[in-house]
C-alpha cells in the first residue's frame, strides 16, 4: 500500500491545463523527487496537496484516506507540512518565534486558560518552548534563536523554514526547491540534514528540485513533469539518460 | 504656568491620551492583520457609549450596562468583519477601504434612526463623577481611573500578543496569511479575536469619553476616531506600543497647547491633523515603524 497516492489529478486554470491526468505513488519512508522544467506544474501539485487549490479532477490519498480539498489549516492535522520555493518566513519575527508558530496545533490550551494564566497554559508553553529549542539544536540554529529571520543568510533561512515545517509534526514533508540559490557546501550540508531528519522523524519526503546532482543523491525515485504531463517515472540514474527527459530540459535536437 | 496648573494639565492629558490610545490600538491591530484602515472603527466608541446609555436607561445597573455594551460592541465588530470585510479578503485593498467608510456611515445613521440626532446626556453614577481637590488641583475620579485602567488593559494586550500562541498567530498573520494557515492556525478565528479586542477597546474608550464629557451623539465617533487614527499613524501604524505612544502624545499636546495658548482653544481639534501632516511629510512610518514591510506590532 502506498503512503501518498496522486490519483488522476487534473488542474485547469480557465483554459490552461496546468496538470494533466497525473498519477504517481510514494512509498512510506521514501524521498521522492518531482522534477521538470519551469512551469511544468510541480508547485501546483504541492498547492493541491496542501489544499490551497482544489483539483479539477482526481484525488489525493494519504495512507488511503482521501485528503483532497482539506483546508490548509486542517491539512497539518493530517501530517502534511511544506516549505516554499521563495522562502516565506515571518520576516521580522525571531527564528525561535518562527518555529514556535509551527507548534500552534500542539500547544493545547484555550483562550480562558491563556487569559487567566492557568497551569496548563504554563505547562504547554514550556513544553513547546523546549521542543522548539530541540529542533533548533538539530538544525544547528541555536545561535540564531533570537535573530530576526530576515537578518540571516539565504541558506540559514531555508533551514529555518524546514525546521518550522517539522514543528507541525508531519509524516509527509513537501520541500519546494530546498537547494535553490545555495552553494555546493550549503547543498551538501542540506542533504545531510534532510537524511538525518527523515530517519529521526520517520518522514516521507516529496521534493521539487532542479539541481540534478542533488536529486540523484537524494531521491529513491522520481517523476518528471513537462507541461503538466508525466514523461518519466523511475530511478534518478535512468532519468538522466532518458530521451524524453533530456529533450524536455535541453530542447529536442532530433530535427536539427 | 505655575506648578499646580501644570499638574492639573498633566492628569487631564493622561486621561485624554488614554482614550485616544485605546481607540488607536484597534486601528493599528486591524491594519496589522488585514492591511485595512478600518474607518468604521471610530464609530465603535459611539456604539459603546450608546449601548451603555441604553442599558442603564432601561434600568440595568451601570456596571452591568458597561459590560454588556463592551460585549455588544465586540459582537457588532465581529459581525462587521464577517458580513462586510470577509467576502473582500482577496479583493483589492481599495474596495475594503471604501466598504469601511460605508460601514461607518451605516453605523452613524443607524444610531441616528434608533436614538435621534440630538445629543443625549450621559449621567454616569455619582462615584465616577465625584471630584477631589488636592491643593489647587481638581481631580474627578474618572481622570484617575481612566489612565490606570488603560495601563492595565495595555499590559494585558501585550501579554496576549507576546506570550500566548494566539498573539503569536496575530503577529505572524501580519506577514503572510496563507503560510500561517499551513501551521494549523485557523486564520479567520484569529482575525475574529483581533476584531473582538479592537472593538471592545474602542467601546471602553467611548464609555470613558462619555463619562468625561457627559454628552453623547451618534456622530461623536467621527472626530475622535480620526484623531485616534492620527495617533496610530503618528506612533507607526501596525505597532501596538506605537499606537499607545501616539495616543498619549496627542492627548498631552492637545491639553497643553490649549492651556498655554488659550486663544488657540478653538483650533484644538486641528492639532491632531497638523501632527498627521508632519508625520506623513517627514517620517511616514511613524515613531515605532522602521519599515512599512517589516515592522508590525
Amino acid at each position: 500500500m502506498s503512503f501518498l497516492k496522486i490519483d488522476g489529478v487534473t488542474m485547469q486554470f480557465g483554459g490552461v491545463t496546468a496538470i494533466d491526468n497525473l498519477s504517481f505513488e510514494v512509498e512510506k519512508g521514501m524521498i521522492y523527487g518531482l522534477i521538470g522544467p519551469n512551469g511544468a506544474g510541480k508547485t501546483t501539485i504541492f498547492n493541491i496537496i496542501t489544499g490551497n487549490l482544489y483539483p479539477t479532477e482526481g484525488k489525493i490519498l494519504l495512507e488511503s484516506n482521501n485528503i483532497t480539498g482539506t483546508k490548509p489549516n486542517k491539512i497539518v492535522y493530517k501530517g502534511v507540512a511544506r516549505t516554499f520555493q521563495n522562502i516565506r518566513l515571518f520576516k521580522s519575527m525571531s527564528v525561535l518565534d518562527n518555529i514556535l508558530i509551527g507548534f500552534d496545533a500542539q500547544a493545547k490550551y484555550s483562550y480562558l486558560e491563556a487569559i487567566f494564566r492557568l497551569p496548563r497554559y504554563f505547562k504547554q508553553e514550556k513544553f513547546i518552548d523546549k521542543k522548539a529549542k530541540e529542533l533548533l539544536e538539530i538544525f544547528g540554529l541555536t545561535e540564531f534563536a533570537d535573530s530576526k529571520a530576515t537578518d540571516l543568510s539565504y541558506g540559514v533561512q531555508r533551514k529555518v523554514e524546514i525546521a518550522r515545517a517539522l514543528a507541525t509534526n508531519p509524516t509527509l514533508l513537501l520541500l519546494d526547491e530546498p537547494a535553490a540559490g545555495m552553494n555546493s557546501n550549503e547543498t551538501s550540508d542540506l542533504a545531510d540534514i534532510i537524511f538525518k531528519i527523515k530517519d529521526k522523524f520517520n518522514l516521507t519526503v516529496l521534493l521539487i528540485e532542479h539541481d540534478m546532482k542533488f536529486v540523484n543523491k537524494m531521491c529513491d525515485k522520481l517523476t518528471v513533469l513537462d507541461y503538466g504531463e508525466k514523461i518519466f517515472e523511475g530511478k534518478p540514474a535512468d532519468a538522466i539518460v532518458d530521451k524524453k527527459v533530456v529533450s524536455a530540459y535541453l530542447g529536442d535536437f532530433s530535427h536539427a | 504656568m505655575d506648578f499646580s496648573i501644570f499638574l492639573q494639565q498633566l492628569v487631564n492629558g493622561a486621561s485624554l491620551g488614554s482614550m485616544y490610545a485605546l481607540i488607536a490600538i484597534g486601528y493599528t491591530m486591524v491594519y496589522g492583520v488585514l492591511r485595512l484602515i478600518n474607518f468604521a472603527h471610530g464609530d465603535f466608541m459611539m456604539v459603546g457609549a450608546f449601548l451603555t446609555l441604553f442599558g442603564y436607561s432601561a434600568g440595568i445597573p451601570f456596571e452591568l450596562s458597561v459590560l454588556l455594551a463592551i460585549v455588544g460592541s465586540a459582537f457588532i465588530g465581529v459581525m462587521t468583519d464577517k458580513i462586510a470585510y470577509k467576502p473582500l479578503r482577496d479583493a483589492p485593498k481599495i474596495s475594503l477601504l471604501i466598504t469601511a467608510i460605508g460601514i461607518s456611515f451605516f453605523l452613524e445613521n443607524l444610531f441616528i434612526v434608533l436614538f435621534g440626532a440630538t445629543p443625549k446626556a450621559f449621567n454616569a453614577p455619582e462615584y465616577l463623577t465625584k471630584v477631589f481637590h488636592v491643593g489647587e488641583i481638581y481631580l474627578p475620579i474618572s481622570v484617575i481611573i481612566i489612565p490606570i485602567v488603560t495601563v492595565l488593559i495595555l499590559t494585558f494586550i501585550l501579554y496576549i500578543l507576546y506570550k500566548t500562541k494566539y498573539g503569536m498567530a496575530i503577529r505572524a498573520l501580519a506577514f503572510d496569511i496563507p503560510t500561517v494557515k499551513l501551521m494549523g492556525v485557523d486564520a479567520d478565528r484569529i482575525i475574529m479575536i483581533v476584531f473582538i479586542i479592537g472593538s471592545s477597546l474602542a467601546a471602553i474608550g467611548g464609555i470613558f469619553y462619555a463619562v468625561s464629557y457627559p454628552s453623547i451623539d451618534p456622530l461623536m465617533g467621527i472626530i475622535v476616531g480620526l484623531k485616534a487614527f492620527a495617533a496610530a499613524v503618528l506612533g507607526g501604524i501596525g505597532s501596538v506600543t506605537g499606537a499607545v505612544l501616539g495616543g498619549f502624545i496627542l492627548g498631552f499636546t492637545e491639553i497643553f497647547v490649549v492651556a498655554m495658548f488659550p486663544e488657540l482653544g478653538g483650533y484644538k481639534d486641528a492639532f491632531a491633523f497638523f501632527f498627521l501632516i508632519l508625520v506623513l511629510l517627514f517620517r511616514p512610518t511613524g515613531i515605532m515603524g522602521e519599515d512599512l514591510e517589516r515592522s508590525r506590532f
